[in-house]
C-alpha cells in the first residue's frame, strides 16, 4: 500500500489500537519543560512509579528564565520554584538535563533540532503546543497535555486517536522579502485558526523544498495555530546536511543505517491524503496580523477587513477583537505606531532570523520611541551571533542582546510589554494578554519586525 | 476519576468563538507544581479588572447563570497545550463543556480531567444560547450512557460522539495509565524489535 511519510512514522510506532478507541502509540523522545512537567512528576511518585526509559527524557527549562543575569537565581520566587522543581525531578530520575545557564540551554524547540536530538523518523512529544517544530526534521511531533506527559513518564507510551492528514502544497518561488514565517501566516490566514483541526500537516512543494532547515522549523512550529495537531516535511538532502555532524546525531555505521532509513520516509508517489490543499508561492507578501489570533492576518500593505465582509456569526469576536487592540475595520496597517519588539521564540529566535533582522538594520539606528527586545533561541544561536559579527552590527545599530529564553513570547518572566502598548513580534500567538496583561500583539517575520525597530511604526521592509 | 453520570444542569452561556487557553488561563497562573486552585482563575482577564475588582459584565461573575455546563462558541480552547485549562475548568466546578467545535489538545486534556466535551451542530448550541438568554434557568440534560444532549426548554435532543474507550472510562472513572501500565509487557516487545530496525531513536 501507498503510504504517506505520516502514516510511515505513524505506523512503525503503534503498539496496539483499542477497539473503537485510541492508538496506543511508542514515543521515541520526550522533552519536559518546567511548566507541564511538576504534575506529572508528582503524578508518577503517587502511583509508586518510576520513569519508564529515562534516556528518551530530556528536561529544559525555558518559560520561566530570565533573560538578563541568568547567572543570578531567579527574583520572582514562583519562577524560581518551578525552574527548581525541573531541576530536582531531572535528577532524581537521572534524566538528560540542560539547566539554566548551560551552553546547551534554550527553548526546547529550538535546542532540540540543533543538538540533533531530534531526528527524521522519530515520535517526540512535550507538554507543549509548539512541539509540532520538530517534524520539520520528517518525524511525528506534537504537543500533549500533562496528564499524557505522565504516561509517557510512566510507559514511554501514549495515547492517541490517529489523525487524519493533510499536504499543503506551496509552489514556486518565493517573492523578496517574504519568509518561512509569512508563508505560514498566510496559510493560517487562508485556514483559519481551526481550519486544520484534527489533521496531521504534510508540507510540501518546490517552495517549501527550497527551504533551509530553519525556515521548515519556523513553517512546523506555526502548524498548531491553525489547530492541526503537527506539521512535517518530508527529509531529504537539506535534513540530511542540517543533522550530519550534530552531538546527539547517530555517527559513522550507525549514520549510514540510518540515512538508509531515512530515505525510505518521504510520502510515497500517488498515497492518498485525506485533504490535499495548494498555493501560490508567488501570492505571498510580508505578512502581519492585525487580531487577536494568528489566523487574522494580512499582507503588510492590505488594510484590515470591513465589517460587512465577516459572516454574522464570527462578527461579535471580531469586534472585540478589533477593540482589544485599538483598530478599526478598514484601517490600514502601515503606518501604525508601535511601541514595542520582539524577536525572539521557538518561531523565529534561531540564527537565520538574527540575520535577517542585522542584514535590515545594518548602518542604521533604532527608533528612539521603541523598545526592542532581541533574545536568541538558545545559547548556541547566542555563540554564533557572536562568532558572526551580528552583535556588532546589533550594537552599533542601538540594539542590546539578551540571553536565551522564550521571554516576551509568553511574557512569564520580566519581559512583559504593559497594557495598551503595541508589538511587533515575531513569536507565534498574538491572543488578549500573551505578552502581559492588556499588551496588544502583532505578529511577523524577522523583517518586518526590523523594519519597525528602525522606524517606529509599521514599515513594509521592501521599502527600506 | 470520579464516576461520570447524567447531570441535568443550568449552564454558564460564553457566547464567543475560538476562546483560547490563554484566556482560560493566562500564562501568568501557570507556575504552579500542584493541579489545586486553578478555578479561581479561570477567566482571569475577563473576570477581573486592572485592580482585581470582579467585572460585573462577566458571565462568571452575573448571579443569573450557574451551574456545572458551561456552553461556548465554536472552536473551544485553542492555543496552548496547557492542561492548567482543563484544571480551571474542572476547578471552577464545571463537570461538562458544550461547544460546535474544540480544539484537540484542549478535548484530550479535559477528558484526561474528567470533564466531557460536548460537540453539538451549530444550530443546536445557537438554540441553547437563546433558549438561556430566554431564561437562564433552562436545565440542559447530558445522558453519557445514551450519548444525548437535550434542551428541555425547547424539549429537543441530539446525539453526540465520543468513543467506547473513553465512554468507558468516564463511566468507570479509570484512567489511561491504568490501562497502559498493564501492557508493559508488549512494550518491551515493541523495544527488542525496534532496535533491530531503527536502534538509533531509541537509544
Ligand atoms: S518560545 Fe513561546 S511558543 Fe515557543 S515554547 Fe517558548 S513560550 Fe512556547
Amino acid at each position: 500500500m501507498k503510504k504517506t511519510l505520516f502514516e510511515k512514522i505513524w505506523d512503525a510506532h503503534v503498539i496496539s489500537e483499542v477497539n473503537d478507541g485510541p492508538t496506543q502509540l511508542y514515543i521515541d523522545r520526550m522533552y519536559c519543560h518546567e511548566v507541564t512537567s511538576p504534575q506529572a512528576f508528582d503524578g508518577i511518585r503517587k502511583r509508586g512509579l518510576t520513569v519508564f526509559r529515562p534516556k528518551q527524557v530530556t528536561c529544559i527549562p525555558d518559560h520561566n528564565i530570565p533573560t538578563i543575569n541568568q547567572e543570578k537565581p531567579i527574583e520572582d520566587p514562583i519562577s524560581r520554584h518551578q525552574v527548581q522543581a525541573l531541576d530536582s525531578n531531572a535528577k532524581e530520575y537521572n534524566l538528560q538535563y540542560f539547566p539554566m545557564g548551560h551552553n546547551k540551554n534554550g527553548i526546547i524547540h529550538v535546542v532540540g533540532p540543533e543538538n540533533g536530538l531530534s531526528l527524521p523518523g522519530m515520535t517526540m512529544v512535550c507538554g507543549d503546543s509548539h512541539t509540532s517544530t520538530h517534524g520539520a526534521l520528517g518525524a511525528v511531533a506534537f504537543g500533549i497535555g500533562t496528564s499524557e506527559v505522565e504516561m509517557v513518564l510512566a510507559t514511554q507510551c501514549i495515547f492517541q486517536s490517529k489523525p487524519k492528514t493533510m499536504r499543503i502544497s506551496v509552489n514556486g518561488n518565493l517573492k523578496d522579502g517574504v519568509s518561512a514565517k509569512d508563508i505560514a501566516l498566510y496559510i493560517i490566514a487562508k485556514m483559519t485558526t481551526g481550519g486544520a483541526t484534527g489533521y496531521f500537516v504534510e508540507y510540501a512543494g518546490s517552495a517549501v523544498q527550497a527551504l533551509s532547515m530553519e525556515g521548515r522549523l519556523t513553517l512546523c512550529n506555526l502548524s498548531i495555530e491553525m489547530g492541526a495537531r503537527g506539521g512535517m516535511v518530508a527529509p531529504d538532502e537539506t535534513t540530511f546536511e542540517y543533522i550530519k555532524g550534530r552531538e546527539f546525531a547517530p555517527k559513522g555505521e550507525e549514520w549510514d543505517k540510518a540515512l538508509a532509513y531515512w530515505k525510505s520516509l518521504p510520502t510515497d508517489e500517488g498515497a492518498q491524503f485525506d485533504k490535499d490543499i495548494a498555493f501560490d508561492a508567488a501570492d505571498i507578501e510580508p505578512m502581519i496580523t492585525y487580531g487577536t489570533n494568528p489566523g487574522m492576518g494580512l499582507g503588510i500593505t492590505e488594510s484590515i477587513p470591513s465589517l460587512d465582509s465577516i459572516d454574522e456569526a464570527g462578527r461579535i469576536s471580531f469586534v472585540k477583537s478589533l477593540d482589544y487592540m485599538g483598530f478599526k475595520p478598514g484601517d490600514k496597517m502601515i503606518g501604525k505606531p508601535i511601541d514595542y519588539v520582539f524577536l525572539g521564540s521557538c518561531t523565529n529566535g534561531r540564527i537565520e532570523d538574527f540575520r535577517a533582522f542585522a542584514s535590515l538594520v545594518k548602518g542604521k539606528k533604532k527608533a528612539d520611541n521603541v523598545v526592542v527586545w532581541l533574545v536568541p533561541g538558545s545559547w548556541a544561536v547566542e555563540k554564533q551571533i557572536k562568532e558572526e559579527g551580528i552583535d556588532t552590527i546589533l550594537t552599533e545599530a542601538g540594539f542590546v542582546l539578551r540571553q536565551p529564553g522564550c521571554s516576551a513570547c509568553l511574557a512569564m518572566n520580566d519581559d512583559k510589554v504593559p497594557a495598551g502598548k503595541y508589538a511587533v513580534s515575531t513569536s507565534n500567538r498574538n491572543f488578549e494578554g500573551r505578552q502581559g496583561p492588556g499588551a496588544r500583539t502583532i505578529l511577523a517575520g524577522p523583517l518586518v519586525a526590523a523594519a519597525a525597530a528602525i522606524t517606529g511604526k509599521i514599515t513594509d521592509p521592501r521599502t527600506l | 476519576m470520579e464516576k461520570f453520570k447524567t447531570i441535568s444542569s443550568t449552564v454558564v452561556p460564553l457566547p464567543i468563538e475560538n476562546v483560547d487557553t490563554d484566556q482560560i488561563i493566562p500564562a501568568r497562573f501557570l507556575k504552579a507544581t500542584s493541579k489545586l486552585g486553578f478555578g479561581d482563575n479561570l477567566f482571569r482577564d475577563w473576570r477581573y479588572d486592572k485592580n482585581d475588582q470582579p467585572n460585573p459584565d462577566f458571565v462568571l461573575n452575573n448571579p443569573t447563570y450557574s451551574g456545572e455546563i458551561l456552553v461556548a462558541g465554536k472552536n473551544f480552547g485553542s492555543g496552548s497545550s496547557r492542561e492548567h485549562a482543563a484544571w480551571a475548568i474542572a476547578g471552577y466546578g464545571f463537570k461538562i463543556v458544550i461547544s460546535s467545535f474544540f480544539a484537540d489538545i484542549f478535548k484530550n486534556n479535559a477528558m484526561n480531567n474528567g470533564v466531557l466535551p460536548v460537540v453539538v451542530s451549530e444550530a443546536f448550541l445557537a438554540e441553547i444560547f437563546s433558549s438561556v438568554e430566554n431564561n437562564p434557568k433552562t436545565i440542559i440534560t447530558v445522558d453519557l450512557q445514551n450519548q444525548t444532549v437535550t434542551n428541555t426548554a425547547t424539549n429537543k435532543s441530539e446525539k453526540f460522539d465520543i468513543n467506547s474507550y473513553k465512554k468507558e472510562c468516564f463511566l468507570q472513572g479509570f484512567d489511561d495509565i491504568d490501562y497502559l501500565l498493564a501492557k508493559k509487557q508488549i512494550i518491551e516487545q515493541y523495544e527488542d524489535k525496534q532496535s533491530d530496525v531503527a536502534y538509533f531513536l531509541t537509544t
